[in-house]
């Protein structure tokens, strides 16, 4: 892998976990985007590498947040859990039937919700 | 009531991170703060491990769709935590104001790029890749790469 990829992906990994920790605002939020405009990934790749990536990150917030602090009601997280499986698998489905430029459009009308949410919340 | 509430919710929660890659925590927190009255703290951590579960099963949705390269996904999610410390040092540096004003300044420049890729002046996907050195520097045209040996989709794949 080239050296200037490692650290493109490194910049992303960095802010992903950045701005996760400063606004609880951050994985798939700063990670898709940045794939695509550092990497002219495709909307669905973006967005699969995205889901990929943020295992670890729950993973180990989740591991964090339960085992050091008892913060995790697991059994609610678990019952909750059940319908957004449903709910991952219906919308990765739905994303295979509509345009690319889709989800980058909805993506896009996030962001800018979530710009106004940081400069007026 | 308010749980089957908070399920219908969080069921809705998980078709918005299928469709845009998002853990989904921007729905299930609200979800259990405000319809089952849990505190923030609380709900944030119990939301993670929803989204950790959500991610793994969107991801091996994802996979079977040929749309994910797990080789750039296990460099991002390692390097991640990197950047939960690098937060923290910058947040005892720099004012909370002066971080969310830099935060939407950059969540609005990619909405700006996401929004030129959708009118058509950004150049389409996989363009820098395609000039790239081989096929494990990035995606190809289309978003339809198939990495980490996925025998690339078909067109009956779906799309």
């Amino acid at each position: 892998m080239e050296s200037g990829r490692y650290w493109r992906l490194a910049l992303i990994g960095t802010a992903a976990g950045a701005f996760s920790g400063l606004f609880g605002v951050g994985g798939g939020t700063v990670i898709v985007p940045m794939l695509i405009a550092l990497f002219a990934y495709g909307e669905r790749l973006a967005t699969g590498t995205s889901l990929a990536a943020i295992i670890l990150i729950a993973i180990l917030a989740a591991a964090l947040q339960g085992g050091a602090y008892g913060n995790v009601d697991i059994s609610t997280g678990l019952l909750l859990a059940i319908p957004a499986i449903f709910g991952v698998v219906a919308g990765t489905a739905i994303q295979q039937k509509i345009p690319e430029k889709a989800v980058s459009l909805i993506f896009a009308f996030l962001l800018i919700a979530v710009a106004i949410e940081m400069v007026v919340g | 009531m308010d749980l089957a509430l908070a399920m219908v919710i969080c069921g809705l929660g998980g078709v918005v991170a299928g469709l845009i890659g998002v853990g989904g925590g921007i729905v299930f927190v609200p979800a259990m703060t405000l319809v089952l009255s849990k505190g923030q703290v609380e709900a944030e951590a119990t939301s993670l491990l929803m989204i950790a579960l959500v991610s793994i099963v969107g991801t091996w949705r994802q996979r079977s769709y040929g749309n994910v390269n797990l080789r750039d996904a296990l460099m991002i999610g390692l390097l991640s935590p990197l950047g939960v410390l690098v937060g923290v040092v910058v947040a005892n540096e720099v004012s909370e104001r002066a971080l969310r004003i830099g935060f939407a300044v950059l969540a609005l420049y990619m909405a700006w790029r996401l929004l030129r890729r959708v009118f058509g002046d950004d150049p389409p996907a996989g363009a820098v890749a395609v000039a790239g050195p081989g096929p494990d520097s990035g995606p190809t045209p289309g978003g339809d790469r198939a990495p980490d040996g996925v025998p690339p989709p078909t067109a009956s794949a779906g799309r």
